[in-house]
């Protein structure tokens, strides 16, 4: 092995027998270990013990609402794509309690919970997923509130990155200008090469404490023909999209077709599970539950994920603003691609496809948008691109 | 994001569904009670019940007396009405935009509040009536469904006792003995004494009324950026974070709850946004 010096943006190579020892180098400096591993039927992000517990062998197929797990025979180790869970399971919980109160006298008192100060390594962030938590980070910590729970999380976080090295059916993260390659963000970065005999990675470093890691595994530096070869992996990856949108003016068209038939013809098909709002990496929506023991002197109050596709979620006295399925898919897809842009200034959609392929009716955000651009209801709407939205 | 214990000082029932809460911080809390900006909201707390957005009705000139007033609607707010002297809240805030008392300096200022929405407009009441020269005409015009249903009754009267506050008030229905004005408030715009070009509107009430005043105060060509009104939307979190209360691109918490007319005006006209 040559030493060579790492920096952030240098690249080396780490052999496939080598990922054992990102894990344990990662669980010596105290990180939980999470990342892809198959469980009931999907890929799912779990607690890893070992890189054994990773998909190897396992490919994904995906199309509007299908999912389906095959396995393959080139022993691959991330050759899928983004599956129903997404990072926000473990930066953006579920189900967080916030604080605790104790009743005695009349009068209360209230202790807040400490923010999580576990340290956790998350291994196989695909780079659609690196933007959404970027996004989410832009929720959470860059607005005149910051929230402190997300912030302990993301400070005490180690992202080892994914390059794709194939596109999933409903991906278009290149639409979305999202991937397949991650730009920054990371720790690490890995893009994985399978060649005859060699099965390997070349990693690129993101951070300081990306480079101390690496500098811990046996690795030397990238030749010419190495880098070339992840280069036209993510290349080929970003021409092999399974889905497209055209987001020209995007923010436009949706605040001028806020009355577009489209959106009657969308509710007549949605069931207004909320399954797609659980499976985006960026939808943050929360309500709380308040909960009292048996005595009613114990109280606590919980954070959980909520969705707008549920009639509640609205609701004020006298009943809710958005008492039907199409005010609420407006809602939703106007949120991701328009006001999102305006609230927080960047697309809420990545382009990791989880809503369209968990559907279970199949509906299509870029078939969607399609569908609004090619027939606008505005004449300041700007229809352009060809029918299959290609620009 | 964590509720500060506050002690129920006084309540008053306004009317049958209504009442005010004056609070103070809970003994041994040591930090001084927050200034607030009139138009502002705190969340309240009642205790494993739930949170509920409540504009801060008081003098903002008088911060330690902490006032909110309530209509007991559903779950947490009918918990907020059991409480009594003594007993503990929890309060989050002050959260939201405020009225443009700045900018209203040296213009009339016409208020219009239906039901409740007197309680988020009384806070400019007080601070215009404190600082009565830097104003020029002031109108309130105030609305309710019945008489019995009139916030506030004794401060009503006594601000229309004084020469330099026109205060007109009008309820839906009435029984006979009712001497005041049977209709809807918006009646009262085109009569009122206030100069269109120069005036800033200050609106709170449902909706749809509004709707109706804007629509009174455009007749009269008032410019749509000098008028203001404040939103509702439902609310969790009141810090921007919980997704409920986005009206359009703005979130009604930190954006609002008080806006521009001009700035909201075409989200006003798409139903169910
Ligand atoms: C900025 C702002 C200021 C307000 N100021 C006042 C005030 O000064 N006085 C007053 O009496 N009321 C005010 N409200 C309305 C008050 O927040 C609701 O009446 C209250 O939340 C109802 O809660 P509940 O649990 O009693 O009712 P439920 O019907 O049991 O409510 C269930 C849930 O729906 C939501 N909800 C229901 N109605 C409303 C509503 N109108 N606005 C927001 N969320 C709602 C709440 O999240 C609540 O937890 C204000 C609302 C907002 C947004
Ligand atoms: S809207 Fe759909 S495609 Fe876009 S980020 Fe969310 S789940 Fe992925
Ligand atoms: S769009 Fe599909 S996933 Fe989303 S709520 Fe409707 S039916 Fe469910």
């Amino acid at each position: 092995m040559t030493e060579i010096a790492l920096t952030v943006g240098t690249h080396s190579v780490l052999e496939r027998a080598s990922l054992d020892k990102l894990f344990a180098a990662l669980s010596k400096r105290g990180f939980r270990l999470v990342g892809p591993t198959v469980r009931d039927g999907a890929i799912v992000y779990d607690e890893l013990k070992s890189a054994a517990d990773l998909p190897v062998g396992w490919t994904d197929e995906q199309k509007g609402g299908t999912y389906r797990l095959k396995s393959r025979n080139d022993g691959a180790v991330f050759g899928y794509t983004a599956g129903p869970h997404s990072w926000k399971k473990f930066l953006h919980p579920p189900a967080v309690r916030l604080w605790q109160a104790d009743r005695a006298d009349g009068a209360f008192e209230i202790k807040e919970e400490k923010p999580d100060a576990q340290k956790t390594a998350f291994i196989g962030v695909r780079s659609c997923d690196l933007h959404a938590i970027a996004v989410q980070d832009k929720v959470f910590l860059n607005g005149r509130y910051l929230d402190p729970y997300y912030q302990a999380r993301r400070e005490n976080s180690f992202i080892a990155a994914i390059n794709c090295s194939q596109a999933g059916g409903t991906c278009f993260c290149v639409s979305m200008g999202t991937g397949p390659k991650a730009a920054s963000g990371f720790d690490l970065a890995l893009t994985e090469i399978r060649e005859q005999e060699r099965h390997y990675f070349v990693a690129e470093v993101g951070t300081e404490l990306g480079a101390e890691i690496l500098a811990e595994l046996p690795h030397r530096e990238v030749e010419g023909h190495e880098k070339a070869a992840a280069d036209e992996t993510v290349a080929k990856t970003a021409q092999a999209m399974g889905r497209q949108m055209d987001t020209t003016n995007i923010k436009e068209l949706l605040y001028q077709n806020y009355e577009h038939p489209r959106w009657d013809q969308v509710a007549g098909r949605c069931l207004t599970c909320a399954n797609c709002t659980m499976v985006c990496p960026t939808c943050f929506c929360t309500t709380v539950e308040d909960v009292t023991d048996l005595k009613g002197e114990h109280a606590e109050r919980w954070q959980k994920w909520d969705s707008c596709f549920t009639r509640d979620f609205s609701y004020i006295h006298g009943g809710s603003i958005r008492a039907t399925p199409k005010t609420r898919y407006r809602q939703w897809m106007t949120h991701k691609l328009a006001t999102w842009i305006d609230q927080f200034g960047t697309s809420g959609c990545v382009g990791c496809g989880r809503c369209i392929t968990w559907c279970p009716v199949g509906i299509d955000i870029t078939e969607e948008v399609r569908a609004i651009r090619e027939a606008p209801q505005s004449p300041k709407g700007s229809p352009t691109g060809d029918k299959h939205g290609n620009t | 994001m964590v509720p500060r214990p506050h002690t129920v000082r006084r309540v008053w029932q306004e009317t049958h569904d209504t009442f005010t809460l004056e609070l103070a911080p809970a003994a041994g809390d040591g930090a001084a009670p927050s200034s607030f900006a009139p138009g502002q909201f705190n969340m309240l707390y009642a205790f494993g019940v739930g949170e509920a957005a409540i504009s801060i009705s008081g003098d903002p000139a008088r911060p330690e007396r902490l006032v909110h007033t309530i209509r007991a609607v559903g779950a947490t707010t009918k918990a907020l009405a059991r409480l009594r002297r003594g007993d503990t809240v929890g309060i989050r805030g002050p959260f939201g935009s405020q009225w443009p008392l700045g900018e209203a300096a040296g213009r009339d200022i016409v208020i219009i509040a239906g039901g409740i929405g007197l309680a988020p407009l009384r806070p400019v009441v007080y601070h215009v009536l404190q600082n009565r020269q830097n104003y020029g005409n002031v109108v309130l015009l105030y609305g309710a469904r019945s008489p019995g249903d009139l916030l506030y009754a004794k401060e009503l009267e006594q601000w229309r006792g004084r020469f330099d506050l026109e205060v007109q008030v009008a309820v839906d229905r009435a029984p006979a003995t009712w001497r005041g004005t049977v209709g809807v408030v918006t009646n009262f715009i085109p009569r009122a004494r206030f100069d269109p070009s120069e005036a800033v509107a200050m609106i709170c009430g449902p909706e749809i009324m509004m709707r109706f005043a804007v629509q009174g105060i455009e007749e009269l060509e008032m410019k749509s950026e000098s008028i203001y009104i404040s939103m509702e939307r439902n609310m969790k979190c009141a810090v921007g974070f919980c997704g409920h209360c986005q009206f359009g691109p703005a979130f009604i918490c930190k954006d609002g709850p008080v806006f521009s007319y001009e700035s909201v005006r075409a989200l006003l006209n798409i139903r169910g946004i």
